[in-house]
């Protein structure tokens, strides 16, 4: 068995498993943020009318909560639903709610890894489409709808009909000017925006080993753009260390057998990636940062589960040091101990010296949700993950995806910019 | 009655778009289907209408809202060539809707304004408008079993 097998044969007791089976399997952690809590609370709502105990949950230790969609609050609704939120968490008696204000607080799937909420081996369901990020740490991490979520935190466990795992192998070392996110898109761009359907996309080879933990979690993140039920990598050494430095142990790491089955295996030498950026309307809509169209853009966001990471964070103010931004251009760090070690480590000055604005961690106008949503015809360079129409704000606004380095590349000279380009 | 798209990809950021993520309340969504690519839709949609469309139906984020803002405008069935996962589940699990996968051929049949009659039963559409009979692609067994209790929360395993 593959180790998406593995984990899913462990949570649903059975010795084998291979693709199609359907079974319902232990869930270990659950997430619900700002977003799908309010909507879980509505199933309740509409269970409760049914006449279905809602009394309690399953278990609130294996719960834990986000706000991150819509805070700051923009407007009244949002505010409301923070409150709802906190009502929710606190008659439930679920203790990891990380609230916007009170310190650690963050986009969700940057607090999966920063704050160790989810280990190598769980299953881990979470109310929002991007959970698929979390498997870069060795889980079978997994998006659904409201509707499931309810079922989960009553019942503890959910139906999956076992994916089949496309096998995507990196041969070397990623050259200093390419990041994960070109090697995503890249991929993204050969297999189609429903490549990975209903599937498993594993991460492996050389330059996987060499790709430091926050890199892997942008391959992972971006699988849903594939369609992927998650996307996974068989946990190291670096994981292990990793979870070590935010508190967690006492974990043990599942691994594929030798003899694993893959549906398909796709190979890339590393050497031969380049700068890419998924042109409007579609992450699958690729072409290498050298060919792309010369628009002049209006504005560079860098935020995001995707794209506003430490290294990402890194990698921008490489670019920016001592120099000036052209375009508007919002840095928004995805969690307040990203924000802090942006801080400590000069990144946040340097942000602010090039003329950029820093804001506060929040998914903000990458869902086109509030703080700096796109105005009708404005062009955008972003480091988020997806751009179809309407994404960012107005249906006829445009986003161009691309990794930290060519957006910032990119907020210097206000057209689209390979890094290797700049004087 | 037929509603058309003849696209693929038809993303839950336009049947619901982000903005509104945070309105729970079913019917106000409804108010805002198919914003993104389709702003007359809700003026024109009325109850036991289906929409048909082509591949991965329904992709990226995971919002609920989506089949729900369809569901309570009064859309039946999505008739598409392929759904994408979260949009998929959430339609049988939440039993807001019947995501119905058809063939090409199907797919070209069916037109604008089309009168369809689903027999779910015998996997089988009847376009009344045209006297034609088209097969659909089965449901799984689980899918079966969730969609005939009435949704995930009916369902015994």
């Amino acid at each position: 068995m593959n180790i998406t097998e593995k984990i899913l044969a462990r949570a649903s007791d059975c010795e084998r498993l291979a693709p199609d089976d359907v079974k319902f399997v232990n869930v270990d952690k659950v997430m619900i943020h700002d977003v799908s809590g309010p909507g879980v609370i509505k199933v309740f709502d509409k269970l409760k009318k049914q006449g279905i105990n809602v009394d309690k949950l399953w278990d609130p230790s294996k719960v834990w909560v986000a706000e991150d969609h819509f805070v700051p609050s923009a407007e009244l609704i949002s505010a409301e639903n923070i409150v709802k939120l906190s009502n929710f968490t606190k008659n439930y008696g679920i203790d990891k709610h990380f609230k916007y204000g009170m310190g650690q607080y963050g986009i969700c799937h940057t607090i999966s890894h920063e704050e160790a909420m989810v280990l190598p081996g769980e299953v881990y369901v979470g109310g929002d489409s991007h959970t698929n990020t979390t498997g870069a740490l060795g889980s079978f991490a997994c998006g659904l709808g409201h509707t499931d979520i309810a079922y989960v935190l009553l019942n503890g466990k959910i139906w999956f009909k076992v994916p089949e795992t496309i096998l995507f192998k990196l041969n070397g070392k990623l050259p200093e000017h390419v990041m994960a996110k070109d090697f995503i898109l890249k991929i993204i761009g050969d297999i189609g925006t429903d490549g990975g359907a209903y599937k498993t996309m594993q991460f492996e080879g050389t330059g996987i080993d060499e790709m430091s933990v926050e890199e892997r979690l942008t391959l992972t993140n971006m699988t849903t753009e594939a369609g992927a039920k998650t996307g996974i990598i068989e946990p190291d050494q670096k994981i292990v260390d990793y979870l070590a430095a935010r508190g967690a142990k006492d974990f043990s790491l599942v691994k594929g057998d030798h003899d694993a089955e893959f549906a398909k295996i796709f190979e890339y030498e590393a050497s031969e990636l380049e700068p890419i950026v998924a042109k409007p309307y579609s992450p699958e809509n690729i072409c290498v940062v050298r060919e792309a169209p010369s628009v002049s853009l209006d504005k560079a966001y860098i935020g995001s589960c995707t794209g506003a990471k430490l290294e990402d964070l890194k990698a921008v103010a490489k670019i920016l040091k001592g120099k000036k931004v052209k375009i508007r251009t919002e840095v928004l760090p995805a969690a307040i101990s990203i924000y802090k070690k942006a801080l400590e480590q000069g990144f946040i000055k340097i942000f602010l010296d090039a003329g950029a604005t820093v804001g506060p961690p929040t998914c903000g106008a990458c869902c086109g949700a509030h703080m700096g949503v796109l105005a009708q015809g404005e062009i955008c360079i972003s480091t988020t993950n997806r751009n179809f129409p309407g994404r960012m704000g107005h249906v006829e606004s445009q986003t161009y995806l691309a990794s930290p380095l060519v957006t910032a590349a990119s907020a210097i000279t206000g057209k689209i910019t390979d890094p290797r380009d700049l004087n | 009655m037929v509603i058309k798209y003849e696209r693929d990809n038809i993303d839950t950021d336009v049947i619901l778009p982000g903005t509104y993520l945070k309105i729970h309340d079913y019917d106000e969504l409804a108010t805002h289907a198919m914003e993104g690519i389709d702003p007359e839709f809700h003026s024109k949609v009325k109850e036991g209408d289906f929409i048909v469309a082509g591949k991965n139906f329904g992709c990226g984020s995971s919002r609920e809202h989506a089949p729900i803002a369809l569901s309570h405008s009064g859309v039946k069935a999505v008739l598409a060539l392929s759904f994408a996962r979260i949009f998929y589940r959430n339609s049988v699990d939440g039993a807001f809707l019947l995501p119905i996968e058809i063939d090409e051929d199907t797919y070209k049949n069916i037109e604008n304004g089309d009168e369809l009659e689903i027999i779910i039963e015998k996997n089988e559409i009847t376009n009344l408008t045209k006297n034609q009979t088209y097969r659909i692609k089965p449901f799984s067994e689980i899918i079966s079993k969730i969609i005939l209790a009435g949704g995930l929360f009916k369902f015994k395993p």
